[in-house]
């Protein structure tokens, strides 16, 4: 059977013009994906059950123990951390901010090692943007500044920018002008019309020397910027004044490299600018299929994107102590729960070594490195494959993933509420 | 079956004629009745104001630039939190609440209906999220068509029939409500950093003007058969000099539809400004209520402000540049592909600021110069000229003279120059304050008809009772009582059911969806229409089967079906 328009689940371009054909209950082939979406289709190898450590390894439990199981820890502990949420659905992730507002306990998301600074800074300067297709209908003027879409967001290019046809941009090749801006040469330079190389930690100094002849102060700028020549950051400065609409897409690159945050705001100042000239917008490459909506669901509920703790009874938000990482360095959180997401393969030594030592459960699907350090283990079945729910792509566009085959796995939703009821039924409510 | 008893209501029920009445309420499965069984559940309203459910026809609460105006602002959240208590959960917020906070709010005011003023039609779903965490009142959504590429080139075409299929297959898919029109024109110029001057400039590459999208839409929407008429945020919101542009709109406006109006204008205050510059800005509330008075076919809501913090969050995305360019504050914006645009900055009404204390002397100008209070609702664009927590203020002071006089002794000098707010006697009685907070409403909505806004039997069984005896308090000398009466419930019923007592919401709340569903002859369907289906193939970045919004997402919606004339 074939089925079109299916919604990639992978990053946060949420490709959804897949076609997908199913044969006995298994995705055998899909067509029109990036090979990190088809990768995610096919081949997906997952665990059978849930599964505990029982002193000597790995046995096998059921579902019914193994909510029990972890309603427990999350009852003793005094404070619970309940992390991830990117990779699955947004009504999970509400059942999951619930569940931290009813034990008192911090509910994070991965933003807080990607684009959390991207968050700090919008909220001290605002975020002017839009939906990608804006940007495929009418940008003349790209720039990709610390990121590498043809290896981490493949079709970003063909789908909303560089060879995307447009309304107004009919010869996509023709029409559109290129920059890109990263430290070192990646393949996504090699498209570019041009290629600006930035001093590793030179990206603060580099947009504010743009920020400066932008608004016609290029006499302070000196000979060089962090290893861009003053000649480079005019012509530069020159494409973006000239273009009828330009976009700024930026990666890890600008906001967890020397400046994190303030390199962001200055490239928001840089994008508010010049919107004085011309049309500009600037975009965060959201990484995980529905990162974006963990903050949508997090702000509708406790008005902060991520890092919110719970244990004074409101909801209260202060980056760099509320934090995962912070939480977990400081060996503070005495019991974990880890969804649709992978820490031990993406947090610091200290925090994985803590998490390593606390009793951790993984709602999740997956074998993976969190796996290793996980006292308990419930597989879920995946949004998007074998689950339906909503995701926010990158640019904030809502998009309903599709359940393409019948698995018969609990969903997250289904897993969360069940524990949700239990924890709640323990504290006689 | 359930049912429940009000004794000793005092009533007022403008849409029945009923005016401080005091007597009991039947109330049998969530709607009114004659009369109930001895055994049924008795509430003693004890001779307190007894209205409908209050009805917000123009608030921003729900999706994506309402959430966004709190993901970038910790500032705000800080501002107004509680804990998780009985059935509450946690709330943070205080001009952006979080849902819930928004939603126990209007609960603890009486308030059970709350149309959200501008859902981008592209994001859709994320409206209808939000909605099902605001659980306790029912919900509507405007929908955003101002710089919709083909209702554009249907304008063009003057091919009203194509308008009006365009925007049947929009809104039965994305389950919207009504045609909501933001800056028409604008929006797309927006999308290339412009802006239009007035109703007759081209729009940028569509060759049409928004006088053109406006009379376009309004013969559309009556060819629909629509429950509301079209909602429109005139040109040119903000700036001075404004007041012409709006009487210039108010003037295409025929008078199509007998049971309702043909225009709704929302948020007038922002549209009511003479002068040239902020320098010399005055209020032309006088004009503008002239026409209005004239004009049974236009209804318009306050648009009131109110001094201290807000948030201000529109689709008119060129308005929100310019007003961060005057400020320097954060600026958001976010402009939707074929559809819309959208801009957020935070603001703060200052007393101290001339131009603010004459936005603040036009609002109210425009209700009490205004006849029919039919004709002008209150409301404030929540949040953008103040957060709704402020309507108890505002009745206040429509209510009393004595309260405006003592507040404008504290405000900017000029503002006798600039305003007549001083010279206005007019004292809103409990019945006009009834039509403007929930019969004019329902009217205006076009939800009379599906049970809102009053109290007959077989309406929804909707109910505020407020602690405030009417014939013990003389509004104009104790204005204090008026607003504290207003700002607490004693009870709020939804749907027959106790939802908030004495400030604290009771129950989780079980609300309804209210969308529209026009039937379309076949042969005029959109969707089968090549050009129109080519808007997906090439232009928009989501498919057009992915497109539509699920049933899943409106567990308790209610479809109003009407029939096309086309």
């Amino acid at each position: 059977m074939l089925i079109k328009d299916v919604v990639c689940p992978f990053c946060g371009c949420l490709c959804d013009d897949l076609d997908v054909e199913v044969e006995n209950g298994r995705i055998i082939r899909v067509d029109n994906a990036c090979t990190l979406g088809s990768k995610t289709m096919v081949g997906d190898d997952r665990l059978k059950a849930p599964i505990r450590r029982d002193g000597k390894g790995w046995i096998e439990t059921t579902y019914d123990a193994a909510i029990e199981e972890a309603a427990q820890i999350l009852l003793d502990a005094d404070r619970p951390l309940l992390y991830g949420w990117s990779r699955t659905h947004g009504e999970a992730q509400g059942i999951g901010v619930h569940l931290a507002e009813l034990i008192g306990g911090v509910v994070d998301n991965t933003s807080t090692v990607c684009h959390g600074p991207s968050i700090l800074a919008i909220q001290e300067v605002g975020h002017p943007g839009c939906t990608l297709g804006q940007v495929k209908n009418r940008a003349d003027l790209i720039i990709y500044w610390g990121c590498n879409p043809i290896d981490a967001h493949p079709r970003h290019m063909s789908r909303y920018t560089t060879y995307a046809t447009g309304f107004f941009v009919k010869d996509a090749h023709r029409d559109r002008k290129v920059i890109v801006v990263d430290t070192r040469r990646n393949e996504s330079a090699d498209v570019a019309t041009e290629f600006v190389q930035v001093e590793p930690g030179g990206d603060y100094a580099v947009l504010s020397a743009l920020r400066a002849i932008v608004r016609g102060r290029g006499d302070v700028v000196p000979p060089s910027v962090s290893g861009v020549s003053r000649e480079q950051l005019v012509r530069v400065a020159e494409m973006c004044k000239n273009a009828k609409f330009g976009a700024i897409f930026f990666g890890l690159g600008l906001t967890m490299t020397a400046g994190k945050n303030k390199n962001v705001r200055n490239a928001i100042e840089l994008t508010d600018e010049l919107n004085r000239h011309t049309k500009f917008i600037i975009s965060p490459m959201r990484g995980h299929g529905n990162v974006y909506g963990t903050n949508e669901v997090f702000t509708w509920i406790t008005g902060y994107p991520y890092a919110v703790d719970f244990s004074r009874g409101i909801a209260f938000y202060n980056p760099g102590e509320t934090t995962a990482i912070d939480i977990l360095r400081r060996g503070e959180c005495d019991a974990c729960l880890v969804v649709a997401s992978d820490p031990a393969a993406h947090f610091p030594k200290p925090c994985v070594e803590h998490l390593a030592r606390i009793p951790v459960v993984q709602i999740d699907p997956h074998p993976n490195a969190t796996t290793h350090i996980c006292r308990l283990q419930i597989p879920g079945s995946v949004a998007g494959i074998d689950a339906a729910g909503t995701a926010y792509r990158m640019d904030g566009v809502p998009i309903r993933l599709k359940a393409i085959i019948e698995t018969g796995v609990p969903n997250d939703t289904e897993i969360l509420q069940r524990l949700y009821n239990r924890v709640r039924e323990a504290k006689g409510e | 079956m359930t049912e429940l008893l009000i004794r000793n209501a005092c009533v007022f029920d403008p849409l029945n004629g009923i005016r401080g009445d005091v007597m009991d309420i039947a109330i049998r499965d969530g709607r009114i009745v004659e009369s109930v069984q001895n055994n049924a559940d008795v509430i003693d309203a004890s001779g307190f104001l007894t209205l409908p459910g209050g009805i917000d026809s123009h608030s921003h609460v729900c999706g994506t630039k309402v959430n966004f105006g709190r993901y970038m602002s910790p500032e705000d959240m800080r501002a107004g939190r509680t804990a998780r208590r009985g059935k509450m959960h946690v709330t943070s917020g205080y001009y952006v609440p979080t849902t819930y906070g928004n939603s126990y709010r209007y609960s603890t005011m009486g308030y059970t209906t709350v149309l959200e003023g501008a859902m981008a039609p592209l994001e859709a779903r994320h409206t209808h999220e939000e909605f099902n965490a605001t659980p306790l009142q029912d919900m509507l959504a405007n929908t955003l068509f101002d710089g919709n590429w083909s209702i554009m080139e249907a304008v063009h075409a003057q091919d009203v029939k194509r308008a009006a299929a365009i925007v049947a297959w929009t809104l039965s898919s994305v389950r919207g409500f009504a045609i909501k029109l933001t800056n028409p024109g604008g929006t797309e110029a927006w999308g290339w950093g412009g802006d239009l001057t007035g109703i007759r400039d081209p729009v940028p590459n569509f060759n049409v003007t928004p006088a053109e999208i406006i009379t376009t839409m309004i013969e559309a929407n009556e060819l629909l058969h629509l429950p509301h008429s079209v909602h429109l945020h005139c040109n040119n919101l903000g700036k001075p000099g404004n007041y012409a542009t709006t009487l210039e709109t108010f003037g295409l406006v025929p008078d199509l539809n007998k049971n309702r109006q043909t225009l709704y204008a929302t948020h007038v205050q922002f549209h009511a400004y003479g002068g040239s510059t902020w320098r010399d800005i005055c209020s032309k509330a006088d004009e503008i209520t002239k026409s209005v008075n004239a004009k049974p076919q236009i209804v318009m809501d306050m648009g009131q402000i109110m001094f201290g913090r807000t948030m201000t969050m529109t689709a008119d995305g060129p308005m929100e540049f310019n007003l961060y360019c005057l400020h320097h504050n954060k600026w958001s914006n976010h402009d939707v592909e074929l559809e819309t645009g959208s801009g957020i900055i935070p603001v703060l009404y200052s007393k101290k600021s001339l131009v603010n204390c004459v936005m603040w002397a036009i609002g109210l100008e425009l209700a009490l110069l205004t006849k029919n209070p039919y004709q002008c609702l209150l409301a404030t664009d929540n949040p953008n000229g103040a957060p709704f927590v402020k309507y108890p203020e505002i009745i206040g002071l429509l209510m009393s003279k004595r309260y405006r006089d003592e507040e404008c002794a504290t405000l900017h000098d000029g503002i006798d120059q600039r305003t007549s707010i001083s010279s206005i006697d007019r004292e809103m009685d409990w019945n006009e304050i009834a039509i403007i907070t929930r019969a004019g409403q329902a009217r205006a909505l076009g939800i009379a008809a599906q049970g809102k806004g009053h109290l007959a039997p077989g309406a929804e069984a909707d109910l505020a009772i407020y602690p405030i005896r009417c014939d013990d308090v003389d509004p104009a000398t104790e204005y204090r009582k008026v607003v504290e009466g207003f700002q607490k419930t004693r009870f709020t019923i939804k749907r027959g059911r106790v939802v908030a007592r004495d400030g604290d919401v009771i129950v989780d709340g079980a609300n309804t969806t209210f969308w529209v569903n026009p039937t379309i002859p076949d042969e005029h369907n959109v969707a089968n229409d090549p050009e129109f289906v080519k808007k997906f193939e090439e232009y928009y970045t989501v498919r057009m089967s992915n497109y539509p919004v699920q049933d899943v997402y409106l567990p308790r919606g209610r479809c109003i079906k009407t029939e096309a004339d086309i």
